[in-house]
């Protein structure tokens, strides 16, 4: 292909998903640059987490092209997208309730990924040592062995997040990681995430515009499948159109 | 509290529920019953192979299977078909039409062998095939299941509406299955007689060691990562997917290994009751094989062997004093389990019993009955541990 760039970790083209006529995404092209922090906002129903489906292979995409380093991903199963270097994570928090925090961090560790692989699992030295490391990023270091059923909300979000952090993804993309959590939690979510995006991709979808301005590199604004508004926090804020849209009311 | 996070392939309290679980099969069940009664007991042993994978399967996995039938029997044919021939002898059945063929061929006027019938004269590859075929049909099943991620109540109905399909086969096909009646008078393996008493007992012991290795493979598995993937499965299966796993194949592993095992079980059937029949293969036995796995405690191999002793013995029990009233038993035993006790008598174990003994023996604080429906590892491992 003539128009990869090879600097962009993710190319979007022209991306279109339709469910039954509806296209709750619709055309959309963006593109996301190493070490960029991007924040998707929007109304509701605006296509935001449809584009992260998209992007992890959850809903297949109608048209269009999603590259990641070049890779095409719209043909690629799920797991192969996230072995390929494509973190995510879910609106609610999705944890192994039965699981110890550290099994669930366990699981997320990047290798025996296979059948085999999985039987043959040691857990060694390298794991644990790297598993206490990110329990210690996601302020879980004393509740390594308590069942993540036990946890709560703003505790399992931090779980998820160092779930993904284990797998060190190269772009990471999170589904409003702060929806749900006390004053206290979000602080200490946005320091974490700040210092988790510090070197690597990130799409973000989030609400919270403090946070947003916070954390953003760009911002998309997205409304009815398209982009309506693209650029800094600054510029976005004040585009009418957005005003119109979203921020207005 | 001192925890370290060894995988540890026992932790003190299976190995004891193991040791225990040897004394029994291997100890006092011999002892106290006559050959008759530990021959009957031997069979019911034979289904607990069954119950061990239904625990893999759908305890950990949560992958409900109601045609497990379909891979015991396949199993067990097997072993029927090379023990068939066998006594099929040229000389034994002279007064055929066709000599050397399985009496039921002839009867339905065969006049050669069926070519699949031949590698069966092999013990070898029998011995291969009794495992192999049950995997290879459960690798095809679930590869057709799993890929187009059919699961949960779908996947039960299309297990057992196979169950139903299998039965159906083998009775019509009565040439070359021996049909209702099944494959029967089986005689000597490699010209060793099965059916004396001697015989039983050595196959007794030798069915038992073989659960044995069954319930090692399962318990290695469980405490692997994969039995944890499994658990993880279960309840965030798209997390795991999105954690870089392919689903769809560990559903298949899981879903083979519980079928090698009911292949195990279903050849050593044979021989120690010395038939088969496609009554063993259907919907019925498919579905008595999940209570088995229900009432033992779907959670635990241990549990799934006791369970299955537990119903089968009752089922002797009460069929020879009323025989119409079993069905009614067993349908109330299955939802007094499902109602009052859902982890079964493991569950009780380990939530009512082990608590309380703990208390009178002072042993620690006394590991709190785990309230959640599922008693994770963690737990065990936890409670191990104090």
């Amino acid at each position: 292909m003539t128009n990869v760039n090879p600097n962009f970790v993710l190319m979007v083209e022209d991306l279109t998903v339709s469910f039954d006529g509806f296209k709750a995404v619709n055309g959309l092209s963006f593109e996301v640059e190493p070490n960029e922090c991007r924040v998707m906002i929007g109304p509701n129903g605006a296509g935001k987490t449809t584009v992260l489906d998209l992007i992890c292979g959850r809903t297949r995409a109608t048209s269009g092209s999603v590259r990641f380093k070049g890779k095409e991903l719209l043909t690629m199963r799920e797991d192969q997208i996230v072995l390929a270097g494509v973190g995510r994570k879910f609106q609610t928090p999705s944890v192994y309730e039965d699981l110890s925090v550290f099994e669930n961090l366990e699981l997320s560790y990047p290798r025996g990924h296979s059948v085999f692989g999985s039987l043959f699992f040691r857990r060694d030295a390298e794991v644990k040592t790297r598993i206490a490391e990110i329990a210690e990023t996601i302020f879980l270091a004393d509740l390594l062995d308590e069942k993540a059923a036990f946890l709560s909300h703003g505790q399992k979000q931090w779980l998820e997040i160092g779930m993904l952090l284990i797998q060190d993804p190269e772009l990471l993309m999170l589904d409003e990681p702060v929806a749900g959590m006390s004053v206290a939690e979000r602080k200490k979510t946005a320091e974490l995430l700040n210092r988790i995006i510090d070197h690597r991709s990130v799409i973000v979808i989030e609400h919270d515009m403090g946070f947003v301005e916070d954390i953003a590199t760009r911002v998309t604004v997205l409304h009815q499948g398209q982009t309506l508004s693209e650029g800094s926090m600054e510029r976005v804020k004040n585009d009418p159109k957005v005003i119109e849209v979203y921020l207005g009311h | 509290m001192l925890i370290d996070r060894k995988s540890r392939f026992l932790t003190r309290e299976e190995m004891i529920g193991f040791a225990i679980l040897a004394v029994v099969i291997f100890l006092v069940l011999p002892l106290a019953l006559d050959t008759f009664r530990l021959n009957l007991f031997g069979k019911y042993l034979t289904y607990a192979f069954v119950a061990v994978g239904l625990v893999l399967c759908w305890g950990a996995g949560g992958i409900l299977s109601l045609g497990q039938g379909v891979f015991f029997g396949l199993g067990g044919y097997g072993m029927a078909m090379f023990l068939k021939l066998e006594a099929s002898t040229p000389e034994a059945t002279a007064i055929q039409s066709t000599p050397g063929i399985p009496d039921f061929m002839d009867w339905n006027q065969l006049t050669a062998l069926p070519w699949w019938w031949e590698p069966f004269h092999s013990l070898a590859f029998t011995m291969i095939a009794v495992v192999i075929v049950p995997v290879a049909v459960a690798f095809i099943i679930g590869v057709a299941m799993f890929r187009r991620r059919v699961g949960g109540v779908y996947f039960a109905i299309i297990t057992q509406a196979l169950a139903a399909i299998l039965t159906i086969l083998i009775i019509g096909q009565q040439g070359f299955t021996g049909g209702l009646n099944g494959i029967t008078d089986l005689r000597t393996l490699k010209g060793w007689d099965i059916r004396s008493d001697e015989a039983k007992e050595i196959l007794y012991f030798v069915n038992g060691a073989l659960l044995f290795a069954c319930l090692f493979v399962a318990q290695y598995v469980r405490r692997s990562k994969l039995g944890r993937l499994l658990i993880a499965m279960r309840d965030q299966e798209d997390r795991v997917r999105f954690s870089g796993y392919d689903v769809a194949s560990f559903k298949v592993f899981v879903f083979c290994l519980g079928a090698a095992f009911a292949g195990i079980g279903g050849a050593m059937f044979t021989l120690q009751v010395g038939f088969m029949s496609p009554t063993l293969v259907g919907i019925v036995p498919s579905i008595e094989m999940v209570i088995f796995a229900a009432v033992g405690g779907r959670l635990s191999i241990i549990g799934a062997v006791y369970g299955t002793l537990l119903v089968n013995w009752a089922k002797t029990t009460f069929s020879e004093s009323f025989p119409e009233l079993w069905l009614f038993g067993l349908g109330a035993l299955f939802i007094a389990v499902v109602m009052a006790f859902p982890n079964g008598l493991a569950g009780l174990w380990s939530e009512q019993i082990m608590p309380r003994l703990r208390k009178r023996t002072g042993g620690g604080n006394g590991a709190p009955a785990s309230p959640a429906p599922v008693a994770g590892l963690s737990e065990v491992r936890k409670a191990a541990a104090e």
